[in-house]
């Protein structure tokens, strides 16, 4: 028996011109300066900049071309994250791009009609995965009442506040549905904003009282969907978490190469060369698990090999990023504690990584599960 | 690289693995060594020789070697495969490593014919059995101060000083050697030459050195006035830091041209997990205690990532960050898993941890106790762990010296 199983490592055409593009394009777009502007705006990001994204056509690179999407699957939104990641260019994709993937892998096809091309071409959707902050409380007592409407509440709803649609999870009659809510249904006081760690984030609790969903999702394919869409956000995260921490890396080498103290360059001290080399070996392994993860994933329900490595990639991506960051302040001494350094925006964006889709601790307990027994 | 085509690699994937079960040694009745660098006893060696000079005659050592030299002259990936199945197959190590993998590499890729003539036969067969003289007492890590003196004197080079942690020192017949020929070269570097020395000549001894685990295998080599040929030396005077250094890079397997052959027991994560079966903690099976979970699962992360890192490696696009990462980076990650592996395999044993090779009641005869004393060459030898990282500090993220 074999521990280690697949170590399937492919990379398309496709990947790699996206790659390009994207790597391009986040560095020219989003420098440090444009990230800081966003930190207090209300949406958290800029509309001109997300239009282009859109016009990219990076909200319908998983969708397929039915929808108006490329076709090309999740494993081509994977170097896009990455390379989001590496700049700290937070916009709804992340969310829309899950919203898009749990509808179309619930396979309602009038739903998929109706929403996925809008998606495809810009509009926001987003799902509303927690009542709580466990996300190994898979519990969901938001209801459908008799008269089908929806009362209930949910939190850390990620983008809630620039979103159009809501994708709901509820029961009606015990049973899980999905229900798709027009945000412009909703009082302006039930999407209540949560001050966020990461200040480059947004995210709300919303209040559903008497709401009328646009549409139900209730297939038969829905339940494989809501366990298979928290794996591929894992691995979104982790995709994202990756390339933020070779940017904070960077960060922190380029300073070690500059700062001196005692008459020698920082960076020649061994207490802070050997944890940079362990930071990115670290950042190596993180990447490989991304990649083999991405290699892995089809349109289809996720096989074992898939949650396995979808599981991986977030819980080395995340913790990898949580010690780079928190190394980054550290060896930035004084300067690291300031709130101009750019390490407090990496060590923001790691606690946020961390707490999405379950952290390390959550992958590696279902991990154990999935290897031992 | 020729591509090599996949149907004819499976056929002969079949033919060795059969090969290597057929011929496969029983237990002789002593404990074999687990790594090159083990080998102590004149019963270990006349074993560990006629295995080798066995798999050679079968065709499966130094496949990718030229013919004329005694290999096969075939494609490497025959090599690998070969390799793959001795390793599957459990069968002893091809112990003559130094030879094999390092001063082979370099004989083949730089020396003249006449010293590929005169030495690599002798590697693949094992009549020869190679040592490396690089350390010294007093120069480890820092291997370029060197100060073992070479100096000619007509047809000879007389040397003098010694050498340590000289593996297979006192069964060796030839040694890569580095010794100083110049004293006083600005850089300390450029006065160091590279020598193919004999080890029967007058004025070399050997002195073996018990080892942490108890056995024997390598010696401290004393040079006194040993007049060796000048035609030992390889390459010119002075180059012999330059020369030292591909030889690292064949030791730290960033370089291929290796013969082949195991050179280590390999221990995986799959053979540690297997071998669980009857430990318990607090009365349950230990693969049940959530803690030891959590371990094992960081384990397997650890191990998956080396080898995703591998499959990685070789697709150009997804390395553009920090180009020699992955490669540098190898030893160091796989030789610190290892040892970490095998001290928590120990861990896993209770009270049983307490025993070692030689009681009855050790698990497994002791495996995992020895095999964890004996992962530190790997993590020492060949440049040590923490100057493995004082390298990838440098070369990969740019840091000062
Ligand atoms: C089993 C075994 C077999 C060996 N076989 C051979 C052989 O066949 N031929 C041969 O020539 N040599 C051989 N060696 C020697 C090996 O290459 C050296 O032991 C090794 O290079 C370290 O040198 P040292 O022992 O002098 O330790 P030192 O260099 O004195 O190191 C002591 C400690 O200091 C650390 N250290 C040293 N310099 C630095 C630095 N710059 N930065 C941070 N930390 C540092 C080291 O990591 C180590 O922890 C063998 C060693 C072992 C263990």
């Amino acid at each position: 028996m074999s521990y280690i199983g697949n170590t399937d490592m492919s990379f398309g055409e496709e990947q790699a011109m996206l790659l390009d593009v994207a790597n391009q394009f986040c560095r020219e777009q989003s420098p440090v300066s444009t990230v800081r502007a966003q930190l207090d705006s209300d949406t958290g990001f800029d509309a001109d900049l997300w239009q282009q994204m859109v016009e990219l056509g990076w909200c319908g690179i998983s969708l397929p071309e039915a929808y108006g999407g490329a076709g090309l699957g999740m494993s081509a939104v994977v170097p896009v994250l990455e390379s989001m990641g590496r700049s700290l260019l937070a916009t709804p994709l992340l969310s829309t791009t899950l919203a898009a993937q749990l509808l179309l892998r619930s396979a309602d096809s009038s739903a998929c009609e109706t929403f996925l091309p809008a998606i495809a071409s810009g509009e926001v959707a987003t799902v509303a995965w927690l009542e709580n902050p466990d996300w190994g409380d898979t519990e969901i007592t938001s209801v459908i009442d008799d008269s089908g409407l929806l009362h209930g509440a949910k939190v850390h709803v990620a983008d809630a506040a620039v979103a159009r649609w809501l994708l709901v999870p509820a029961r009606r009659e015990g049973q899980v549905v999905l229900a798709v809510v027009e945000t412009s249904e909703l009082a302006p006081e039930a999407i209540v904003p949560h001050t966020l760690i990461d200040e480059t984030r947004r995210a709300a609790t919303v209040h559903f009282d008497a709401i009328k969903p646009l549409t139900l999702v209730a297939t038969e394919a829905l339940a494989q969907s809501m366990g298979d869409v928290p794996l591929l956000g894992a691995l979104l995260v982790a995709a994202e978490a990756t390339g933020t921490s070779a940017a904070c890396l960077d960060t922190t080498v380029e300073y070690l190469k500059t700062r001196k103290q005692f008459g020698k360059l920082i960076g020649s001290y061994q207490a802070l060369k050997h944890p940079c080399v362990d930071i990115l070996n670290n950042l190596e392994s993180s990447r490989s698990f991304v990649y083999h993860a991405a290699s892995l994933i089809t349109d289809g329900p996720l096989e074992h090999d898939a949650e396995v490595a979808c599981r991986m990639a977030k819980a080395q991506a995340t913790d990898t990023l949580l010690h780079a960051s928190d190394r980054a302040v550290q060896f930035h001494g004084g300067m690291g504690f300031t709130y101009e350094c750019d390490a407090q925006l990496y060590i923001r964006r790691a606690q946020w990584s961390r707490q999405q889709f379950g952290d390390a601790l959550h992958h590696r307990k279902r991990l154990a599960a999935l290897l031992l027994d | 690289m020729s591509t090599v085509d996949s149907t004819e690699l499976e056929a002969f994937r079949q033919d060795v693995a059969a090969w290597m079960r057929d011929n496969k040694p029983a237990d002789p009745g002593f404990l074999l060594p687990q790594s090159f660098m083990e080998v102590g006893s004149e019963q270990q060696l006349d074993f560990l020789r006629e295995w080798q000079h066995k798999v050679w005659s079968a065709g499966y050592l130094g496949m990718a070697w030229p013919k004329e030299f005694g290999g096969g002259g075939v494609a490497a990936a025959f090599q690998s495969v070969a390799d793959q199945e001795m390793a599957r197959a459990g069968v002893p190590i091809c112990f003559n490593v130094i030879g094999l993998g390092w001063a082979g590499p370099l004989i083949l890729h730089r020396g003249t014919e006449e010293e590929k003539a005169r030495y690599l036969k002798g590697i693949l067969t094992a009549e020869d059995i190679w040592c490396q003289g690089f350390s010294e007492p007093d120069h480890g890590s820092d291997l370029g101060n060197a100060q073992t003196r070479a100096v000619r004197d007509g047809d000879d080079f007389v040397v003098n000083g010694s050498k340590i942690w000289t593996t297979m020192g006192n069964f060796a017949r030839y040694m890569i050697l580095l010794a100083r020929t110049n004293p006083d070269t600005p850089r300390k570097y450029d006065g160091l030459s590279f020598f193919l020395s004999p080890m029967d000549v007058p004025g070399i001894e050997t002195r073996p050195i018990r080892k942490i685990t108890g056995e024997y295998g390598f010696t401290e080599t004393f040079f006194t006035d040993a007049r060796i040929p000048a035609d030992c030396l390889m390459g010119e005077e002075g180059e012999g830091w330059k020369i030292a250094m591909q030889t690292l890079q064949y030791e730290r397997g960033a370089e291929a041209g290796a013969a082949g052959g195991l050179a280590f027991v390999r221990t995986t994560i799959d053979d540690m997990i297997n071998e669980l079966d009857g430990l318990t903690r607090d009365g349950e099976p230990v693969l049940q205690d959530a803690q030891v979970r959590d371990e094992l699962v960081q384990l397997i992360m650890a191990e998956k990532a080396i080898s995703l890192g591998d499959r990685r490696n070789r697709i150009n696009a997804l390395n553009t960050d920090y180009p020699f990462s992955l490669a540098l980076s190898r030893k160091l990650r796989w030789t610190e898993h290892t040892r970490h592996m095998r001290q928590f395999a120990i861990g896993l044993q209770g009270a049983a941890g307490s025993l070692y090779v030689g009681d009855n009641q050790a698990r497994q005869g002791g495996f995992w106790q020895r095999a964890y004393f004996n992962s530190f060459s790997a993590t020492i030898g060949g440049g040590t762990s923490q100057v493995q990282a004082n390298i990838i500090a440098e070369h990969v993220l740019g840091l000062p010296k």
